[in-house]
């Protein structure tokens, strides 16, 4: 059995069909990269899996459970399933342990003590424990999105969605979030990135989904998604003629 | 004829001063509350809750004070409801109240990015733990001029209260000048103590705007 199951998945804004019968399944330890133009459907794909979208029609399973509109339901799947954003969307308001304590204490009303011994075991994990004191705003981007990281880790998702991470990072603090989901990956981590670091996705991932006009237009391992795109579509994007 | 002398008049307006005070008082805290249960009404996933608290708010915010102490204190006479005064002029001032604070508080809860909101959801949180450790300890913050801003409101409205007969400041001021014939200085006293209580909150409530203007940082 796969650890998500995505089966004929549409899903209409209005009477416009963004997801136009999505099939993926992502086995356990996966790291798949989610690769298209802009307007492809990535983002709404993701936000799918992790419901902050309801699908129209299809189905999405995670381990095993089926994903229903319910805040029951709702909240199973997502302590299953963590999100990064583009815009790490920390809480202003709370430190950097603050909000990597939140949800455990919150949600799984975890004991403060535990709560803190693993929010501090997770921020060490980033490269981040000594900044657990800090607030957001003291942060660079890099160190904001590691910490966005460390808070989803916290809750043990078994999965990960990254929404391109790294976009909104000047560039020189890329590589400080890319060497975390690298360390991630090697762990084992199951992954689905949205991603424009082709280079990342061609040296991390086990397969590239490529993304066109709301269909899976290709899909394989790197090397040959990479090396011998099959579509027009897919030479266009990677730019190879 | 008896003489008054400021000091005479000066007594009996602040004596009547604790009145608009105390209506003042019950009339924001009390709005606050339903102010907040429209709050979340308004923000429910619920179709109807939502409806119900927009058009609450559209109805008390689209007809005159004035008209809702009369239809307080004269509409309830009608059922055979004996309404004092004091209830009539409480019960208007919490419901008018409840209807302004409540579509601010809204503003200020829709000024705080969508992201917090997916990044809690993401994390597990229901509704009410989004609200409560998320969204209102950030929206608390922006809303704290604009909710100082219309205690202002509040304290001038409760002056309406004297035309169903609720004696506060106004209605004194009424009073000692049919006994004292001295309308200038009574009417200008009664002025002055509705500054007095007036001017502080406006200032404070800008100069709290200022401030969280200045310091962005959200700590
Ligand atoms: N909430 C929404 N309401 C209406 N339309 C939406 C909404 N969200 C996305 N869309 C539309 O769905 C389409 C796909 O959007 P999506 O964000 O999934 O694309 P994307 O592949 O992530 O693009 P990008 O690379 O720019 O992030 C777009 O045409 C967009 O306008
Ligand atoms: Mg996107």
């Amino acid at each position: 059995m796969s650890l998500i199951e995505i089966t004929d998945v549409r899903k209409s804004f209005g009477s416009n069909e963004v997801l136009k019968g999505i099939n993926l399944d992502v086995e356990p330890g996966e790291v798949i990269a989610i690769i298209g133009k802009s307007g492809s459907g990535k983002s709404t794909l993701l936000r799918c899996i992790n419901g902050l979208e309801t699908i129209s029609d299809g189905s999405i399973a995670v381990a095993g459970a089926q994903l229903l509109d319910d805040e029951a339901h709702l909240k199973a799947l997502r302590l299953k399933v963590g999100m990064i954003f583009q815009q790490f969307n920390l809480f202003p308001h709370l430190t950097v342990g603050g909000n990597v304590m939140l949800s455990q204490l919150v949600v799984r009303k975890t004991p403060k003590p535990e709560a803190e011994a693993m929010a501090r075991k997770m921020l060490e994990r980033v490269g981040l424990d000594h900044k657990f004191h800090a607030y957001p705003d003291e942060l660079s981007g890099g160190q904001q999105q590691r910490v966005a990281i460390a808070r989803a880790l916290a809750m043990q998702p078994i999965a990960l969605l990254c929404d391109e991470i790294t976009s909104a990072l000047d560039p020189e603090l890329v590589a400080e979030v890319l060497a975390v989901v690298r360390e991630l990956a090697a762990e084992g981590m199951t992954l689905l990135m949205v991603t424009h670091e082709m280079k990342f996705a061609r040296d991390v991932c086990s397969r590239v989904v490529f993304m066109h006009q709301g269909r899976v237009h290709e899909i394989g391992p790197p090397d040959e998604v990479f090396a011998n795109p099959q579509t027009p579509e897919l030479k266009q994007f990677l730019g190879v003629h | 004829m008896i003489e008054f002398t400021i000091w005479d008049i000066l007594r009996n307006l602040l004596l009547a001063t604790r009145w608009t005070i105390v209506l003042s008082l019950v009339s924001f805290i009390g709005g606050g509350l339903v102010g907040l249960a429209l709050l979340f009404s308004r923000l429910s996933r619920r179709k109807w809750m939502r409806a119900l608290a927009k058009y609450y708010i559209e109805l008390f915010q689209g007809t005159p004070l004035l008209m809702q102490l009369f239809i307080a204190f004269f509409g309830l006479g009608l059922f055979g409801i004996d309404v004092p005064a004091w209830l009539a002029a409480g019960l208007a001032l919490i419901l008018w109240s409840a209807a302004f604070l409540g579509e601010i508080w809204r503003g200020c809860v829709e000024a705080i990015a969508k992201g917090q909101w997916e990044a809690s959801a993401s994390l597990g949180m229901g509704r009410l733990q989004q609200m409560r450790y998320v969204i209102l300890p950030q929206a608390m913050r922006i809303a704290v001029p604009p909710t100082v801003g219309f205690s202002v409101q509040v304290i001038k409205g409760t002056a309406l209260t004297s035309i169903i007969g609720f004696v506060e400041l106004s209605k004194a001021g009424t009073v000692v000048t049919n006994a004292t014939f001295q309308p200038f200085t009574v009417y200008g006293l009664v002025a002055l103590i509705y500054f007095a209580l007036c001017w502080p909150l406006s200032k404070s409530s800008q100069i709290l705007e200022r401030k969280l203007n200045v310091a962005h940082r959200n700590h």
